[in-house]
């Protein structure tokens, strides 16, 4: 079984700590995971902001770069909805408007060949126990594709239900949409704002030492609010619970007031 | 706010201030997250609903395909009937329609039953200049009428307003339109409904001329179907002697048999109804049964322009049952107002652009007045993907393209003020196009973060006002796996 990870550029770039925490989980899996350079970025902020067009080379990138692997796993909901929904659109509109350099057929395999990384977990691999030990209180918000695109139902709950030390907090609201939304968050900021404040204030009021997705782009948006508000409660990717162990713990929860990269141990 | 749409900013200034209005969200949030609950208990209670819905959206897009069949045949039927059929390529001409058959029954006064179209249309404020005064008569219109505002949901137009509000205008504007309020009017809602029914019953027994919209219009038989909980629709449709009906040409369904499907998800999605308490059809007219006189007014107002795409098109599915605003995150923090039309929320920012064209700044802001969190999709009985329509509506704005005006096919330019953002996302297309450029620059990012502001200038502080930024890594993923995994990580390596 091949498997490629999909890293996304916005763990590639702000969250590698996410990256590497998938390659550790899955390879205490017994899963051989690689990493092709080719990679790129899933074209999603050029897409919902009506740039279609330019993301026609970035779905011919994909195709390339994973074309031999039976799978693509990403840590990334937000990321892989793009792929599969709006990837096979994209390339048979190219197709229709006569600009066949995006093959429709190498892009739509691809994009079912891609998998979201608590899928790939239940789905393919059959586990939700994996054998993950993660000492803190949890709350877990779906975010919107995942939830919504990709239909991820209770996965992602189901494998923080077997995490040994984790308990897990009720996050009322919890399939309302945080208020990033891409461009959207800069486009409006002022709703986008009002959205984060209450999807904040419904995660704190939990009491829950953390709060998980499995998309660090809305975590990045609510993060940032949850630190400037001063809130105790940091985002975490579900990547990094599912890849501590008892013998290899996940690093312990940042101070409150941080935001969340400072505990990937690098001077700043 | 005042009651015209004329001039209202774009949706992100609209939001700024609307979203600081404590109590407006209050009182959103209150309606919306009861009516959401109360809907999924309503819809959970039929188990086709999956299948009702796709019968709706098939029965739909067949009926739209064929628009010009069934458009024709529905003036057949109800011209048999004893009805007056009238086409209106526009508002104004619907308008004028209305006008000078209100003139012509010498009356100067009509009763409304609510209707879109004539929201749409601007109706009331045409009949005003020519001296008629139109009365609205569903509550929440009235509401709206008295205080001299605009509608800010299409089910609920005032659902903005508390009950205290609502006594506070019944008290101080209900004499200047008729009966006024009660002494000692509370806010308790069966004082409220009954200071409104005393208000309103003078004006139903009195009107000879009554304006309705309607949510069908039956082609093979010409019936017309209003669907209403009030009672107030009944009292218009079956008193008044001459009848104008102001129907959007998308409100056609075949036959009887489609109804079916519209009734069952029409309430459920809308008021959490299993059926709704008044369902009024009327087909013509009937000696010795209701008005004498019927007029049909059908309105085009962009929607041909629409149905040339085949994409936008979908929003046409539409039956303003609102369950989208209702559920839409956005919408409940902005409010209704803020979408610069009759029709708010995540179907607005779909028909409004494409009915009116992307004529203004406010017209090219509501296509991303939405996170596509896809709720409204989610919730749409007729399956409307308002996501897509909305990233497709976005691309006419940022990257111009053909559209329709008027029947003729035109192209039109990019706009204007998404020049930088189009420069850089040509730039951004070549990074991601060009890994090894995209490197260099997360290497700049990751060697300079020690210089980065908490805040950023510019543009950029739309994002830090409220948000802190996220600290820079020091080491990329693509450079930690290059460092730890040897760079054996190109497609074609090991696995």
């Amino acid at each position: 079984m091949r498997v490629g990870l999909f890293v996304t550029c916005v763990n590639d770039t702000l969250y590698p700590h996410t990256g590497r925490a998938a390659i550790t989980l899955l390879e205490r899996l017994g899963v051989h995971v690689d990493f092709p350079a080719e990679q790129s970025c899933c074209g999603q902020p050029l897409f919902n902001s009506g740039y279609r067009h330019r993301t026609e080379p970035l779905l011919r990138r994909y195709a390339t770069a994973f074309r031999d692997h039976d799978y693509i796993v990403t840590p990334s909901g937000s990321c892989a909805a793009m792929v599969r929904d709006n990837y096979p659109r994209i390339a048979a509109k190219a197709a229709a408007e006569g600009r066949d350099a995006v093959v429709p057929r190498a892009v739509t395999e691809a994009a079912a060949r891609t998998y979201e990384l608590t899928e790939f977990l239940i789905d393919i691999l059959g586990v939700t126990d994996v054998g993950a030990y993660y000492p803190h209180t949890v709350t877990y918000h779906p975010t919107c594709h995942g939830l919504r695109m990709l239909g991820l139902g209770d996965r992602p709950r189901r494998l923080l239900e077997h995490v040994e030390g984790l308990e897990l907090r009720e996050l009322p609201g919890a399939e309302e949409c945080c208020g990033f939304g891409g461009t959207f968050a800069v486009k409006n900021p002022a709703v986008s704002a009002a959205m984060g404040a209450d999807k904040a204030r419904a995660v704190t009021a939990t009491g829950a030492g953390a709060v998980c997705t499995v998309d660090n782009s809305c975590l990045l948006h609510l993060g940032g609010i949850l630190a400037r508000e001063g809130s105790p409660v940091r985002p975490v990717h579900i990547a990094e619970i599912l890849a501590g162990t008892k013998d290899d713990p996940a690093p312990p929860l940042p101070a409150p007031g941080t935001t969340r990269t400072a505990r990937t141990g690098g001077a700043r | 706010m005042t009651g015209t749409y004329l001039g209202m900013p774009s949706f992100p200034r609209a939001a700024e201030t609307s979203t600081r209005d404590v109590r407006l969200r209050a009182n959103l949030r209150r309606a919306t997250g009861t009516i959401r609950a109360k809907r999924d208990r309503a819809v959970a209670e039929l188990d086709d609903w999956a299948r009702l819905r796709a019968a709706g959206a098939a029965v739909k897009d067949r009926t739209l395909r064929h628009l010009d069949h069934y458009l024709v045949q529905l003036e057949e039927s109800v011209t048999r009937a004893g009805g007056t059929v009238h086409w209106a390529a526009d508002a104004a001409e619907a308008n004028r329609i209305v006008t000078g058959l209100v003139l012509a029954t010498g009356e100067r006064e009509v009763v409304k039953v609510k209707s879109m179209a004539t929201q749409e249309t601007g109706l009331n404020g045409a009949l005003a200049a020519a001296g008629i005064r139109a009365y609205e008569t569903d509550l929440a219109e009235l509401i709206v009428q008295l205080g001299g505002d605009l509608p800010s949901h299409i089910l609920v137009p005032a659902i903005h307003r508390n009950r205290s509000e609502i006594r506070d205008i019944f008290r101080s504007r209900m004499a200047d339109w008729g009966l006024p309020a009660p002494e000692g009017l509370t806010d308790s809602p069966a004082d409220l409904a009954e200071a409104a029914r005393l208000h309103l019953r003078e004006k139903f027994l009195r009107a000879k001329v009554a304006v309705s919209g309607a949510n069908f219009a039956v082609a093979e038989t010409g019936t017309l179907v209003v669907v209403e909980s009030e009672g107030n629709g009944r009292m218009c449709l079956t008193l008044p002697e001459t009848l104008i009906s102001v129907v959007g040409i998308e409100k056609v369904v075949p036959t009887w048999q489609d109804l079916e499907i519209f009734l069952q998800l029409l309430p459920r999605s809308s008021t959490a109804e299993r059926m709704n308490p008044y369902t009024s059809m009327w087909t013509g007219t009937t000696d010795g049964d209701g008005p004498r006189t019927f007029h049909l007014v059908l309105l085009d107002n962009g929607r041909t322009d629409t149905l040339a795409d085949t994409i936008g098109r979908r929003a046409l599915r539409c039956i303003r049952c609102s369950a989208c605003l209702n559920v839409c995150p956005v919408y409940e923090r902005a409010g209704g107002h803020a979408y610069g039309s009759p029709y708010p929320g995540p179907i607005g920012a779909v028909l409004t652009p494409q009915l009116r064209g992307l004529a203004s700044p406010l017209e090219e802001s509501l296509p991303f007045a939405s996170t596509l969190c896809g709720a409204c999709f989610e919730a749409c009985p007729v399956a409307i993907d308002i996501p897509e329509i909305l990233v497709h509506l976005r691309e006419r704005v940022v990257e111009g393209g053909p559209v329709t005006v008027r029947g003729t096919r035109t192209v039109i330019k990019p706009a204007k003020r998404h020049g930088t953002e189009r420069a850089v996302m040509r730039a951004a297309s070549w990074a991601f196009d060009h890994p090894r450029a995209l490197r260099r620059g997360q290497r700049l990012l990751a060697r300079t973060r020690g210089l980065h502001p908490r805040r950023l200038p510019g543009p950029g502080r739309t994002w830090s006002d409220s948000r802190d930024l996220p600290d820079i890594p020091p080491e990329s993923f693509r450079d930690w796996w290059d460092r730890t995994r040897g760079g054996t990580g190109r497609a074609g390596g090991t696995s």
